[in-house]
């Protein structure tokens, strides 16, 4: 999950009675599954909600390019270093797209932009874990792309139109990363011993950091109540952790790697594996900004947008001259 | 003597690795998230082609070497490639000022190259033709904008064009290796085509309001492998270094 602790009004679902005329008619719309578009009327605390999460997962595509060019220039094959050049491009695209998604809510990619660089805007807290190991590019795409996925997908249903739409493309790509991921974890799961220590170290760092993605256990926030009655939520944070963990733990397993967690266990009763929760000290310590790379991550992103401050005028002062002259022309 | 026609490829194979490579350094840094994703394209073109170009190297040399092997353990000295192409990216100006020159050779290299009485080398060169145009179109436009732009990028284009301009040259030195590629209608001879790339360097430095350097020196060395700069070890270190610290293993 790429938007985390995402806040709405806070003021509860109100129900359809409370509503006047116009909010009732956009509630009903998104009741019978509709689709809302940019152009179409809607509530304030809709649009600024979209806004944060759009920009959020927006965010976390941009930042999310750090760790995996951590290993672009030592990529061990021609063709996995192709493989994660492509990985890369298409997260700088999915960058875009949502960027273009959020601005037909009536903000700029300029304006996100500088909430990023500033740390007032928020990217998943994933990205602010190391990639040390060659095993962590096959673990970063089998578990946290497998994570964004599973919130991902049924967020092409979603509400907003753009956005849904945007996540339809973004699904298909998303699922060649994890499946390059998993290649990778097979490849060093069936290695050398070297190989099969490095595997099974990444998923050991790579576990609870991925369950943190789904966000805390939101069975009680009125934030999420809101987000999912407005469909730009569409399951609670434990039901997506629990559809992860069922779905990724017998991945492990095929792979003969261990997950760090003594108490999973598979129950015949609930027909869910058991396990242990992540440490959420660690995750609001993340949020805040004490992860292992947070100031990292904003330092380099912050070095590119100033130096290439003098690259965006230069081309935005060429194209100005070019267009007088083609008006001086006419 | 190594056989001209292993060289000639390890040639064309180690200048899009070394480009692509350099290229890729830039990986989530761009100034701009549309060029983030333009240079990502662009290493991956030369990666791409690298594999071909290599991979038919290891088969021409027929010792059981594959493109990886070429790519991962050689030294510097076993490198061919350009010396223009391993220069540091320094700033974006400099990598796209080292791009546009490299891409005005590689497209009317690649095109010479089509019509070669080698099939494969035709045929790789048919594939990458397409991919060049792209990349030549690119790098001129931002040339051109980046060169009449502002004061600040003005200069700044200036500098990178004055600083790698001595290694433009060694893209058209004829050699043994060339004359035997020649002689067999392999290959373009490099010198024939230096008046085209003056022309289309001279048309686009002055719509970029630049100044080409008067002097012609040419650094050299590259190609032979005579002599690298000090650059492409550092470089080689990084991108052979999983496959020099775990040999044997598959990834």
């Amino acid at each position: 999950m790429y938007a985390q602790m995402i806040k709405s009004t806070g003021q509860g679902v109100k129900s359809l009675d409370e509503m006047e005329p116009q909010e009732r008619a956009f509630q009903e719309r998104i009741d019978a599954g509709g689709k809302i578009e940019p152009k179409d009327w809607m509530p304030e605390g809709y649009r600024k909600n979209l806004i944060r999460q759009i920009g959020q997962h927006a965010h976390s595509e941009i930042v999310g390019q750090l760790p995996e060019g951590n290993w672009i220039t030592r990529a061990p094959t021609l063709e996995r270093k192709a493989i994660l050049l492509a990985k890369v491009q298409d997260e700088a695209g999915h960058g875009l797209y949502l960027y273009c998604a959020a601005e037909t809510l009536g903000v700029t990619r300029d304006d996100l932009t500088r909430d990023l660089l500033s740390g007032k805007m928020k990217y998943s807290s994933i990205f602010n874990y190391p990639t040390l190991t060659w095993a962590d590019m096959g673990a970063v795409g089998w578990l946290v792309d497998g994570a964004a996925i599973m919130n991902q997908v049924p967020l092409q249903r979603t509400s907003y139109g753009p956005y849904a739409r945007a996540m339809v493309r973004i699904c298909k790509e998303e699922s060649f990363h994890q499946r390059q991921g998993y290649d990778i974890m097979m490849k060093m799961a069936n290695g050398t011993e070297a190989q099969r220590k490095m595997a099974q170290d990444a998923l050991n760092r790579f576990w609870y950091p991925s369950l943190m993605m789904f966000g805390p256990s939101d069975a009680e926030s009125v934030h999420s109540a809101q987000s999912m009655a407005w469909k730009i939520k569409m399951n609670t944070n434990d039901e997506l952790r629990q559809k992860f963990v069922d779905q990724t733990v017998p991945q492990a397993e095929y792979l003969g790697l261990t997950v760090p967690d003594e108490n999973l266990k598979w129950n015949e009763e609930t027909g869910h594996y058991d396990f242990s929760e992540p440490d959420w000290n660690e995750f609001f310590d993340v949020l805040k900004g004490n992860g292992p790379c947070n100031t990292e991550r904003l330092e380099a992103r912050n070095k590119a947008w100033d130096e290439g401050r003098w690259v965006r005028e230069g081309l935005l002062a060429h194209a100005a001259k070019k267009r007088s002259a083609k008006l001086a022309a006419e | 003597m190594t056989d001209p026609l292993f060289e000639y490829l390890c040639r064309m194979g180690d200048s899009t690795l070394v480009l692509g490579h350099r290229v890729s350094e830039w990986c989530g840094v761009a100034p701009v998230l549309e060029e983030d994703i333009a240079l990502a394209n662009t290493a991956l073109d030369l990666i791409g082609q690298t594999q071909l170009w290599l991979g038919l190297a290891g088969e021409v040399e027929g010792k059981g070497r594959d493109a990886d092997a070429l790519a991962f353990h050689r030294d510097v000295w076993e490198f061919r490639n350009l010396l223009l192409v391993e220069q540091p990216n320094g700033d974006f100006g400099r990598t796209m000022m080292r791009q546009f020159l490299f891409d005005s050779w590689h497209l009317s290299y690649l095109k010479g190259l089509a019509g070669s009485s080698n099939d494969q080398i035709a045929a790789i060169a048919e594939k990458s033709v397409k991919e060049v145009t792209y990349h030549l179109e690119r790098s001129t436009d931002t040339v051109i904008g980046l060169g009449d732009g502002t004061e600040e990028s003005h200069r700044r284009m200036q500098d990178a064009l004055d600083r790698l301009y001595p290694y433009v040259g060694e893209m058209f030195l004829t050699d043994a290796v060339d004359t035997a590629m020649t002689e067999q209608n392999i290959a373009p001879d490099p010198a024939t085509l230096r008046p085209a790339f003056d022309a289309h360097l001279d048309a686009v430095l002055q719509e970029a309001t630049l100044t080409k350097p008067q002097d012609n020196f040419a650094h050299k060395g590259g190609k032979t492998g005579a002599r690298h700069t000090e650059h492409l070890g550092h470089m080689l270190s990084q991108m052979q270094w999983l496959q020099r610290a775990y040999p044997g293993a598959t990834w």
